[in-house]
């Protein structure tokens, strides 16, 4: 298509909280008949992964609000004041709030990362895996999902460089 | 206008951006040309992204409602 618009996203973690930014907006703009390419590297490579789990860690995130994902909607919507001291010393904090954020997620009808991911896939957004990063954490493109691209920096700046919209998400 | 022939629904209640936008773009690809898709959401948001959509991508939205919870779009494939 000719005047396609184009999309460069950057994804460089891969912790629930941003892995789903490049997932929305790459998949929105594919809807919106924009072509996207997401370059996932660092962290961001997890997001690929056919085993991807996703955590949240709340004491990184000090503005991440602490709700319930059940119960009346006026206890949902208490925001519980956990001193970050305090989270980072219970064991097992960082999986209870994660799964805490994933049904709140899920309880709002919003799609999984995985789910997300291989929406993006299937509606044509091309997921480029940064070879080097690959090599450094000792990931194999066996660990990856299918449809995903291999590639370096130059190969990702070649299509940003004639990109309308280019972010680091 | 009241009258406006549907050739497909789409039921998007209860899913949050993107999933509606994703599902009207894949039903509506499915359709051909002058063919209608009602689209009925929950989602807030679809009242903005629903307009940006359609002027994105070429497929008119013909009419919509709002009644304050759902929300229900008539969108023709161009």
């Amino acid at each position: 298509m000719s005047g396609q618009k184009k999309v460069a996203l950057i994804a460089t973690q891969g912790t629930l909280d941003w892995a789903y930014p490049p997932l929305i907006l790459g998949s929105a703009a594919a809807a919106m008949d924009m072509e996207v390419k997401i370059f996932y590297t660092f962290y961001g490579l997890d997001v690929l992964r056919t085993d991807y789990e996703g955590i949240i860690a709340p004491q990184a995130n000090p503005a991440m609000p602490m709700k319930m994902p059940f119960g009346p909607k006026w206890f949902q919507n208490i925001n519980w004041p956990i001193p970050n001291a305090l989270m980072g010393n219970v064991p097992g904090f960082e999986s209870f709030s994660t799964s805490l954020m994933k049904k709140t997620f899920k309880n709002k009808g919003v799609a999984s990362v995985p789910e997300l991911r291989d929406l993006c896939i299937d509606i044509g957004v091309e997921m480029i895996a940064c070879t080097m990063t690959m090599d450094v954490f000792g990931y194999e493109k066996e660990d990856f999902v299918e449809g995903v691209n291999y590639a370096g920096a130059a190969n990702f700046l070649d299509f940003a460089a004639d990109s309308d919209i280019q972010l680091f998400t | 206008m009241n009258d406006i022939k549907v050739d497909l629904e789409l039921d998007c209640k209860g899913l949050s951006c993107p999933l509606p936008v994703l599902k009207t773009k894949k039903a509506v690809d499915g359709l051909t040309t002058g063919q209608v898709l009602r689209m009925v959401c929950t989602d807030k948001g679809s009242i903005k992204d629903m307009p940006s959509w359609s002027e994105r991508t070429g497929n008119p939205i013909l009419k919509s409602e709002d009644d304050g919870e759902i929300f229900t779009y008539w969108i023709q494939s161009k």
